[in-house]
């Protein structure tokens, strides 16, 4: 950066390519937008779902879990345990939480109601079944 | 001291460095747990201690943001700040704030905070990183407003220098970029697209530009280069990090639902972020190389330089180490991110405020800096804690590629628990450098307490 190339340069640079970059950006998630309802499974959005979407978050099970590969990396990724495990297997397992297996990680009790263990699986249904070109690799995510 | 106002920075500093101690506490009980499960549980589960351990982060590298500001605006802009009793009483809304938002964490289960906070009014809790009550939510926003408002106002009415700019374009960025943190529709696919706008444009967007702004600040001061060359690298280092950054927030659309288009623009501009890291590197060492004084406080210098570098080797080079989207694909949220988190966390913005404290806290105290004593300890701190953290990274990057390989890679793919049970070395082993952190960090504030023979006050 020699003498020829100034303060006053340098900065019309930065907000000349940040005001491009930002409008390219608005374009893409425009464009993304329009994509989106072929691939994010909306359709199968349904009050159920929402109601599972919402305990998924009200205990915070994203603290230890992945979804879609995204959140802590404690315990499993949860977006295709549904393929991986079907939903009796995932019901159960919920209701014989913590195993108090000494020295083992330990997944809290939620005390969840039978209506509200169904409304969790019918999100973590609705997850596996988004458009995620083809990640996980493969079933133990 | 050249401004009377400049002292509110002081309470922020120390408020940050408090809080940094809590962070790494239960960073140690989450760490004991990977390896030792049932560790306190179920008195402090594990996704309690992460929550606690993440917003505590956030929350001090605002405080330091903050204080940064407080400090370096009016000095700047050569004029007292507009309010300081404003941002005193800042101070305390937030600290009181962000303290019942944790013992809220520990103190009652989740969902039962959730119900008694609002969340019923508009559910955005429960998302990593964004997991505060939407009261804090509302109250982060507030208090980031009057900020804001007090610091504008201070530069509207004094000199504006490219830094002082820059330092605001950044803060406000934070702020606006928050307000996505309000938007949680029920579509998983939609939720976590914005949720990247401000987790994502933050690290690798907003923020970067405060990191630049401190950075810059602090390298005037020790080294009295003159201020052009100082503000043409800084301005060249945020146009590398906004022109690759925005478009990079397509390295997180891989693999949400989003169309396949972005491997291609998430990999090439992801590939590029890399670039003002290593600017901003290359800069703080030829500025100290090219320097007129020798300032007294050496500890600063080293902040300043280890800040360059770890933000290099954190973002960038563990960065680009799992962004293309070909290698993304089997490395998408294992422990190799969690190291790349941890060292680009730690180089760019836990040592970025370690920087600006390490350089404001002497003046503040009214010196130019501490005695050869104290500085000699900092330094000692500044070395435990970032060698450490190197290991951490290389520990948390060796027990990803071997979950990679067992997990996902392999023609017989084992399954997660199985897994972890095959790295607990490397989990250990990531315990023991964490608790050399903690030494480093205890040495830190200890420097503090150091007497000695000190500089006389005059910067
Ligand atoms: C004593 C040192 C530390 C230990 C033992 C530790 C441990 C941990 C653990 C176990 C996690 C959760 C990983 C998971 O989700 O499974 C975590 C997350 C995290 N920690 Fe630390 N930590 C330490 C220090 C730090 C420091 C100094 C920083 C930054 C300055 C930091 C930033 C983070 C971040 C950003 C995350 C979230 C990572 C992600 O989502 O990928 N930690 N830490
Ligand atoms: C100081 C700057 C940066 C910070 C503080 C930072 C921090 C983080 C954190 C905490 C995560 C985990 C997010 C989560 O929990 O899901 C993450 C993910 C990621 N970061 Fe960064 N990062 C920075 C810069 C970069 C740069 C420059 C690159 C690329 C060159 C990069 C590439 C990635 C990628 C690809 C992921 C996704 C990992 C995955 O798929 O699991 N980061 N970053
Ligand atoms: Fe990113």
């Amino acid at each position: 950066m020699s003498g020829t190339f100034t303060k006053s340069m340098a900065r019309n640079v930065f907000y000349g390519g940040t005001v491009f970059f930002i409008l390219l950006f608005l374009a893409l998630t425009f464009d993304s937008m329009q994509a989106l309802p072929k691939r994010d499974n909306r359709q199968a959005l349904t009050e159920q779902v929402a109601h599972g979407k919402k305990l998924w978050e009200t205990n915070n099970c994203i603290g230890c879990h992945t979804l879609l590969g995204e959140g802590a990396y404690f315990a499993p990724e949860l977006g295709n345990v549904y393929v991986r495990r079907g939903p009796e297997f995932i019901k159960a397992w919920i209701k014989a939480q913590p195993t108090g297996t000494p020295g083992r990680r330990q997944m809290p009790q939620f005390h969840f109601s039978d209506e509200e263990l169904d409304a969790l699986v019918a999100f973590l249904k609705y997850s596996s079944e988004i458009d995620t070109n083809d990640w996980p690799p493969n079933v133990e995510g | 001291m050249q401004y009377k106002s400049q002292a509110v920075a002081k309470p922020y500093f120390i408020a940050a460095i408090a809080l940094f101690v809590g962070q790494i506490l239960f960073g140690l009980i989450m760490g004991l747990q990977y390896v030792v499960g049932d560790f306190l549980f179920p008195a402090i589960p594990f996704n309690v201690a992460r929550m606690v351990h993440t917003n505590l982060l956030i929350v001090w590298l605002l405080f330091g943001f903050m204080g940064g500001a407080y400090y370096l605006i009016p000095e700047e802009t050569e004029t007292e700040l507009y309010s300081p009793k404003l941002a005193l009483a800042l101070f305390w809304i937030f600290l009181v704030a962000g303290a019942l938002t944790i013992v809220g964490y520990l103190a009652v289960p989740y969902a039962t905070l959730a119900e008694f906070t609002g969340n019923d009014i508009l559910e955005t809790m429960g998302r990593e990183f964004l997991e505060q009550p939407l009261i804090t939510k509302v109250g982060i926003v507030v208090v980031a407003l009057a900020f804001l408002f007090n610091i504008s106002m201070t530069v509207l009415k004094g000199r504006k220098t490219a830094i002082s700019l820059v330092l605001l374009m950044g803060l406000w960025g934070l702020a606006v970029m928050f307000l996505f943190s309000f938007y949680n529709p029920s579509n998983l696919v939609l939720d976590k697209f914005y949720w990247w706008w401000v987790v994502h444009l933050w690290v690798e967007g907003v923020w970067e530009l405060i990191l630049g702004a401190l950075l810059a600040f602090v390298l005037i001061k020790v080294t009295g280069v003159d201020r052009e060359v100082i503000e043409k690298w800084l301005y060249v280092i945020i146009t590398l990090t906004l022109v690759t950054g925005i478009i990079g927030t397509g390295h997180h659309y891989f693999w949400i639902g989003t169309p396949g288009y972005w491997q291609w623009w998430g990999s090439i501009f992801s590939a590029l972020e890399p670039i003002p890291f290593f600017a901003m590197t290359v800069f703080a060492f030829n500025m100290v190389n090219r320097r007129r004084r020798e300032h007294p406080n050496k500890a600063a210098t080293l902040w300043a330089l280890g800040t360059g570098v770890m933000a290099f080797l954190g973002a960038g080079v563990w960065g680009f180490l799992h962004t293309l989207a070909p290698v993304n694909y089997y490395t998408h949220g294992t422990q190799i991110t969690a190291a790349h988190g941890h060292m680009a966390f730690y180089g760019a913005y836990a040592m970025v405020v370690l920087c600006i404290i390490s350089y404001a806290m002497p003046v503040l105290r009214g010196r130019a800096a501490n005695s050869d004593k104290s500085q000699v300890l900092e330094m000692w701190s500044f070395w435990l804690m970032t060698v450490s953290m190197v290991f951490i990274t290389l520990f948390l990057t060796a027990a990803g590629i071997l979950q990679v390989w067992l997990q996902r890679f392999s023609d017989t793919p084992q399954a997660f628990m199985q897994v972890q049970d095959q790295v607990s070395l490397f989990y250990w082993m990531r315990e023991w450098a964490g608790v050399v952190f903690l030494i480093g960090l205890i040495a830190y504030i200890a420097s503090f307490f150091v007497k000695g023979e000190q500089e006389p006050a005059a910067a």
